[in-house]
């Protein structure tokens, strides 16, 4: 009986956790005008009305692709450079590396609206304020030590015996680890891709404070239909349906891994 | 775990040091600096000392917003922690199901944070909020954007709803980790269902289970997008938390010391909590090879 019982809680939880997604794209198919007149629990008469707005209007959708370019290059720059430290980290002992490596998880943990000021103070010395890029380093004060814990994880999860023969049979390190260890571990890095992802892709604190229209996210150009007058509800929670699709697309292809990286305890 | 000695691994964190020097190190000295200084434009600054410190620490509204913080942090980990370990019991642990309650579960945690809000202005607004209009038709008054208690329940509502999949996730794979032979010897012994919890789940989850408290604790205390977006900090100041009234702070005034100060503070607090999650993560990494 037990087991039974159970499911029955868990779908319960799960159609409960699906409500407010599913009252945002139900709100989204329907005009302003019908969602302020009458209440219902379901469109009557569906309209992509929203969605067409959203994707030939250049103030909406350039929103997305400006998301799209910070997160691609935030993972990119977050690998690179967590790949070869996480390396470090799981096969040396150095001088300092346990200081570093709980420095990195401080920088985790600390409050992102710390950094907010010195941040726009140092990007618009260099002249990067407004552009992906910047989004992107900022985004690495916590993607970066995500990605090394990450990979840190999986990386001393390979025996080191395989390092060993590899430099015995006259392996450089540059080509040991791009031919044989990359590929041993490449779960790993599309694990650690995804939580760079997730993490990127929802802050917006920053993202929002480092742009200004060139490079805006889109869920900047959200918050600012937010309180204006006549706040158009429909055309809102379009918007909000389209940025769930790419993380729900993501989570789609990476479910089988998702688990190890949590099992891992290092998000 | 015996690893190699040797210094010249500092190269392979080169790069890392790079990127992390635009990203962390030298905001945090623009920090610190900015935290001992009156600055009135450029090239024209004065040393205070701890003048910043001394205002902030006796600031009214930061007291507040931190009482506010550690009532929010303390009722997230109340609620989250064994609702998120009983889903993760409920769950099916292999077949098709496995698939769907995970990508389900992660569904909450790749919607941009400030989007968590908007959904949820949407769903429990008292005109066009399922929720809100559910709970008005019953004859409860229920409106966030006025009473500070219904605020409260939506914040929470709302936190719940983002976080506890989280929690869920990493119960999960705790419980996955548990080798099949502990449950049969639990069968033989004719071990009732909470036994095996009791003796057998919870000492095993507790790796993941410290993990879950520390990361929701530390998500918690450093909440901002979702709050703000559903009540703004209001009604009042009633859902102001410590993020909020360091982002006012930081944007509203002109002299950016009070905010650096408060920003340094902040993380003094936070630091300490983070000593214990590197400890439990230690723990965690030995006690799976054991």
């Amino acid at each position: 009986m037990r087991p039974r019982k159970g499911t029955i809680g868990l779908i319960l939880y799960f159609l409960l956790l699906l409500l407010p997604i599913y009252w945002m794209f139900n709100i989204s198919l329907r005009t302003n005008a019908d969602i302020l007149n009458e209440f219902a629990l379901y469109p009557a008469d569906p309209t992509f009305a929203n969605y067409m707005k959203i994707f030939t209007d250049p103030a909406w959708y350039s929103g997305y692709i400006n998301s799209i370019a910070y997160v691609a290059m935030n993972v990119l720059i977050s690998l690179s450079v967590a790949l070869p430290a996480a390396y470090a980290f799981s096969r040396y002992r150095f001088l300092g590396d346990k200081h570093m490596f709980f420095w990195l998880l401080a920088n985790r943990m600390a409050p992102p609206a710390v950094f907010l000021l010195p941040f726009l103070q140092l990007y618009s010395t260099f002249g990067l304020i407004d552009t992906h890029i910047a989004v992107a380093l900022a985004h690495c004060l916590f993607t970066v030590p995500l990605a090394v814990w990450i990979l840190e994880g999986f990386m001393s999860g390979v025996p080191r015996e395989i390092d060993e023969t590899a430099y015995l049979d006259g392996y450089g390190f540059p080509r040991f680890f791009l031919t044989i260890f990359v590929p041993l571990i490449r779960s790993g890095i599309g694990v650690t891709a995804f939580f760079c992802f997730m993490f990127s892709w929802v802050e917006l604190l920053l993202a929002r404070a480092l742009t200004d229209t060139v490079a805006k996210p889109i869920a900047a150009t959200m918050t600012q239909t937010v309180g204006a007058t006549g706040l158009d509800w429909g055309l809102l929670a379009a918007a909000g349906v389209l940025t769930i699709v790419p993380g729900a697309l993501v989570i789609w292809f990476v479910r089988d891994y998702m688990a190890k990286g949590f099992a891992l305890g290092r998000v | 775990m015996n690893k190699w000695q040797d210094n010249r691994a500092w190269f392979l964190v080169m790069p890392l040091l790079l990127i992390v020097a635009l990203s962390a190190i030298i905001p945090l000295i623009m920090v610190v600096n900015t935290s001992v200084q009156d600055i009135f434009g450029p090239g024209n600054r004065v040393f205070v000392g701890t003048e910043w410190f001394e205002e902030v620490l006796s600031d009214r509204r930061l007291h507040d917003a931190l009482r506010r913080q550690l009532t929010f942090s303390g009722l997230v980990l109340l609620i989250e922690i064994p609702l998120g370990v009983a889903i993760a019991l409920a769950m099916p642990k292999r077949g098709w199901g496995v698939s769907v309650s995970l990508v389900v579960l992660a569904l909450p945690l790749v919607i941009p944070w400030n989007v968590i809000g908007t959904i949820w202005i949407i769903f429990t607004r008292p005109d066009i909020g399922l929720l809100g209009v559910l709970v008005n038709g019953l004859g409860i008054q229920f409106d966030h954007t006025a009473a500070a208690l219904d605020a409260w329940v939506s914040v929470m509502l709302m936190e719940v709803w983002h976080w506890t999949p989280l929690v869920a996730l990493l119960a999960y794979a705790g419980l996955r980790a548990i080798p099949d032979a502990y449950y049969q010897a639990a069968r033989i012994d004719g071990a009732s269902a909470w036994a095996v919890f009791r003796h057998i789940q919870l000492p095993k989850m507790r790796g993941v289970l410290m993990i879950a408290v520390l990361l929701r604790f530390m998500d918690s205390f450093l909440i901002y997008a979702e709050p703000f977006v559903l009540t703004g900090g209001g009604p009042g100041n009633s859902t102001t938390f410590l993020s909020t009234y360091l982002v006012k702070l930081a944007v509203g005034q002109s002299a950016p010391g009070p905010a650096a100060a408060f920003s340094l503070i902040y993380f003094l607090i936070v630091l300490p909590i983070c000593l214990v999650f590197y400890q439990a993560l230690q723990n965690v990494g030995t006690g799976d090879k054991r």
